[in-house]
């Protein structure tokens, strides 16, 4: 088999995932986007590590290892995020991502309540998209 | 690329080609064209659950490709872990904070547009990059698997048992820290706005 074909699909998966990230509101449907870019990473690990393991007589099979590895470490940090988007939404009743501006900085974060105007902001785009 | 090394590339023993006798290409490429039009639809659908249960077709579709490349072992525990278990943590996740059943307008930000001009810009120079650089390279899948369970098992605990056992300790930590952080605060049980909370849960 060509290397090319899961070097590209794994590109491809992990340009999705970026989009994920970067375009959804919610913030449990970026946790899901996060785990398309690690799931890309590990068919690319997966695939290196069988071409090195014929092409050098790569015999760590450090490909493999560090793909157990990185779905461990996924499934770790999946079960803290949530947790923590979890607390988020038992304190704010919202987990929208574009809602928690409160470490923001710039003009509109004056003081404690900036609620009022990110809301009023995120409407205004919501409402223009 | 200097003559010589022309004419040896020349002289080489023809290269195999895009397709392999066996078709696994084939398979590999149309379980990956399921496998990305899920991952597409998962992130640009506008209902929460079924962006969850693409996951799973995506998700699925990738222990299916990592089977074709023989390596068992990583496909069943991506099965058992992530089709298992990370996304069932997913949808509670959905559930618990009430997501919308049905067509949530507000499910993409309004940064829509430069997402999709990053993302695009980022496939376009990684596809163009990784197809140039390895244009030349092939897989032997053809010989004993690389990734069989017993293999895996023999480098993972030869080699890999010092980092598998720091991983243990990390996926506790992890453990104890989502424990901590959903459990409620005993500040607030000590104040008097937590009665009423427990009563109206």
């Amino acid at each position: 088999m060509h290397l090319a074909y899961p070097a590209v699909l794994s590109a491809l998966l992990f340009c999705t995932g970026l989009y994920g990230v970067l375009a959804r509101r919610n913030a449990i449907l970026v946790l899901m986007s996060v785990e398309l870019m690690l799931n890309a990473v590990n068919l690319n690990l997966v695939a290196f590590d069988v071409w090195l393991s014929r092409t050098a007589r790569e015999t760590l099979h450090s490909g493999q290892a560090l793909t157990l590895f990185t779905i461990a470490i996924a499934a770790a940090e999946i079960g803290i995020g949530l947790a923590i988007v979890l607390a988020v939404y038992r304190n704010r009743g919202t987990s929208d991502i574009d809602k928690l501006r409160d470490t923001a900085e710039g003009p509109e974060t004056a003081g404690p309540d900036t609620e009022g105007p990110g809301t009023s902001a995120a409407e205004k785009a919501e409402a223009t998209a | 690329m200097t003559p010589a090394a022309a004419t040896a590339v020349l002289a080489a023993p023809a290269p195999p080609g895009f397709l392999s006798p066996t078709g696994v290409e084939i398979a590999f490429l149309l379980v990956g064209l399921v496998t990305l039009g899920a991952a597409l639809v998962s992130v640009t659908t506008r209902q929460l659950v079924h962006a969850a249960l693409w996951l799973v077709v995506a998700l699925g579709g990738l222990a299916v490709e990592y089977l074709l490349l023989t390596a068992e072992f990583i496909a069943w525990v991506q099965v058992l872990i992530y089709v298992g278990s990370v996304v069932v943590l997913l949808l509670f996740g959905l559930m618990l904070t009430k997501a919308p059943i049905g067509r949530s307008p507000d499910a993409d930000s309004g940064n829509r547009w430069a997402a999709l001009t990053v993302a695009v810009a980022a496939a376009v120079a990684l596809v163009w990059v990784v197809v140039d650089a390895f244009r030349t390279t092939w897989i032997d899948l053809d010989g004993p698997a690389a990734g069989t369970t017993e293999v895996t098992g023999a480098s993972l605990f030869r080699h890999w048992v010092l980092p598998f056992e720091a991983l243990s300790v990390l996926l506790l930590a992890a453990l104890v820290g989502a424990i901590v952080l959903s459990r409620k605060a005993k500040a607030d049980a000590a104040a008097p706005a937590a009665p009423g909370k427990e009563g109206a849960r």
